[in-house]
């Protein structure tokens, strides 16, 4: 088998392989040190973080479907500055790959003001942002689910991120992911990652009661998989920056497809969940599947479809 | 944590819908009493978290009771099948924090981990009194085992059918055993009562849904007096001080 390569760029940030643990799914990666070998995993994109710690929604939190699961977590995390301040340097103590930001707010100036954090932060390489939060200013709606939002929300941690390379996280409970992934990148972003977790419930017909506390939350896992795909080809042929792919990646197979639909980059979520060492398992499995399939460069295949 | 395959040694029913796994492996474990195991389950998407009763280095003894699905398939195994286990979850019983006398106090299936446990402390040279509950006569567990180990053993079913009629804690005042410490596991309200009644520092081991039941998805968070815990990895052992019921 001639040496493949697996390498990928993001936005000038080289990953040495494109396999990222989606956000939420991974802790700071800290919580997995101890159990496999993290520098096998291309780049980790970190649990969500807010200004303010968080606690999050009570439990449960977490219901299992078919294919999947739904999860209301809540948001819980420390805060941006546990982030910037212990969080991300225990982690670039003992991790070489890409560090990436995920950043959550509920105000145009709570994600502006933790971008601004986290772009002064050393030890991150990437910002991500996730607009499927609620705007508390906007009458509570998403603002991934509106274009206008999107890119304000863009352009205001854009504004304070420096040389930081910028991705915006797309929600895809939206009736048109393009026109929204197309305001985010007009409105400045470097990239984009899609999809977030599909707004889901599940009801306990014994209890007569929602299973999680919070009655609804996102459902992900290898049931979102072909939408996930239909989604980031769809964004990657409207737009010309980078996209990273998420949903339903549980196998090499998945960030082969994932790629060739448009995805320079492909995020593992709620796979992690039910086996942690999923991420290495996939870079390890990733040569053999390209021989198979006539692949010596994994960017030969970016958007072929 | 070690992601190891398991072989089923045996799988029998030993009590109304409970069953007794026996699983041996062929890599090293090291589990302490109280931690658990996460196994996957071919058609489900999410592992079952169970207890671990006994271990030695290559060997589990699990028991479960088959309340929904995944259960089910479960009690469905043979002899010979694998099973994918995440092992040495948790952070489990600290037998030292007792001196000298320690009670322990399992309801239902919450009878099994404490077995572990009373096997460590009794080694320890310790006094040991295990107090179980269970609704009814056919849901009782562990009885001859933990006769034979040799711990002062009561039994308290609801219906009064065997032991004491009542709760546990009904039975620890009718007995009035002598302890510096307890450990508790079984149902919450169980739990609850035991640390509101007993007069010692004591340990109670929780339950909560899970996602990855390793430390790193915080679906399984609760508030404690020393702020937020993950059940999974902070716990599921929890001092009786820490607790917010
Ligand atoms: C740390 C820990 C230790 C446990 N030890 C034991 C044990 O030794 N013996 C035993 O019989 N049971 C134990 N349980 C409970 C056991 O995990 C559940 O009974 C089991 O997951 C139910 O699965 P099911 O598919 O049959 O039920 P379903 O209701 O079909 O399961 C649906 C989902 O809910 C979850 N779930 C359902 N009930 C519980 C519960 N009580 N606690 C946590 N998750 C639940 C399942 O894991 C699954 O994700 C333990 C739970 C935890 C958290
Ligand atoms: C338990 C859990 C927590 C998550 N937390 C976050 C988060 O904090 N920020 C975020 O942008 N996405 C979060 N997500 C969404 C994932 O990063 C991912 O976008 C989504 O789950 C789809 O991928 P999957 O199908 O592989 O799970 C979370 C998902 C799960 C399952
Ligand atoms: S179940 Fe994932 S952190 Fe506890």
């Amino acid at each position: 088998m001639v040496n493949k390569n697996l390498s990928v760029s993001l936005c000038g940030c080289t990953l040495p392989n494109p396999i990222v643990p989606a956000s939420g799914t991974f802790g700071f990666g800290l919580e997995l040190a101890d159990a496999l070998d993290l520098n096998k995993i291309g780049g980790i994109s970190l649990k969500g973080t807010t200004r303010d710690a968080r606690f999050g929604n009570p439990t449960p939190r977490i219901a299992e479907c078919t294919g999947g699961l739904i999860n209301s977590v809540g948001l819980q995390n420390p805060g941006i500055d546990v982030l910037v301040e212990e969080k991300v340097p225990a982690l670039r103590k003992i991790y070489h790959n890409a560090i990436i930001a995920n950043i959550s707010g509920f105000s145009i100036e709570e994600y502006a003001h933790c971008c601004e954090k986290a772009a002064a932060c050393e030890g991150i390489d990437i910002l991500e942002v996730n607009i499927s939060c609620p705007n508390v200013h906007g009458g509570g709606l998403a603002f991934g689910t509106s274009a206008e939002a999107a890119a304000q929300v863009t352009k205001a941690v854009k504004a304070v991120s420096g040389k930081k390379p910028v991705f915006i996280k797309l929600s895809p409970n939206v009736t048109d992911i393009v026109s929204i992934a197309k305001a985010c990148e007009d409105a400045g972003a470097d990239g984009l990652t899609l999809v977030n977790t599909f707004l889901g419930m599940r009801i306990d017909i014994a209890r007569r009661k929602p299973i999680v506390a919070n009655r609804m939350g996102g459902f992900s896992g290898p049931a979102i998989f072909p939408i996930a795909v239909r989604m980031v080809n769809q964004v990657s042929k409207a737009c010309s920056i980078p996209v990273m792919g998420c949903g339903g990646v549980s196998r090499a197979e998945d960030v082969i497809e994932m790629m060739m639909a448009g995805a320079t980059a492909v995020q593992v979520g709620a796979e992690n969940l039910r086996n942690p060492m999923v991420c290495p398992e996939i870079v390890d499995a990733l040569p053999e599947l390209m021989d198979r399939l006539g692949i010596n460069d994994l960017n030969e295949i970016i958007g072929i479809i | 944590m070690q992601k190891i395959f398991f072989t089923i040694v045996s799988n029998q029913v030993v009590a109304d819908k409970t069953y007794r796994l026996e699983l041996g492996c062929s890599q090293d474990i090291a589990i302490k009493p109280g931690q658990f195991v996460n196994i996957a389950i071919d058609g489900k998407y999410l592992r079952r978290p169970i207890s671990v009763s006994d271990a030695t280095n290559r060997s589990l003894l699990l028991y479960y009771k088959v309340v929904g699905e995944g259960t089910k398939l479960m009690s469905e195994m043979n002899p010979g099948q694998q099973l994918e286990i995440l092992t040495e979850l948790g952070t489990g019983f600290d037998s030292a924090k007792c001196r000298n006398s320690a009670l322990l106090v399992g309801g239902g299936l919450g009878t099994a981990p404490l077995y572990m446990l009373c096997k460590e402390l009794l080694s320890q040279g310790k006094k040991v009194t295990v107090v179980l509950g269970f609704n009814k006569a056919s849901e009782v567990i562990l009885e001859e085992e933990y006769k034979a180990l040799g711990a002062e053993l009561l039994i308290a079913t609801m219906d009064g059918s065997v032991g004491v009629k009542g709760f546990t804690t009904d039975a620890i005042n009718q007995y009035n055993p002598e302890f510096d410490f307890f450990y508790t596991c079984g149902p919450m309200p169980m739990m609850r009562a035991l640390c509101a009644a007993l007069p010692t520092s004591g340990e109670a081991s929780l339950e909560e849904r899970m996602g990855c039941g390793a430390g790193y998805c915080y679906g399984c968070t609760i508030q404690t007096t020393k702020g937020p815990k993950r059940v999974c990895a902070d716990g599921p052992v929890f001092d009786k001080e820490d607790l917010i019921w």
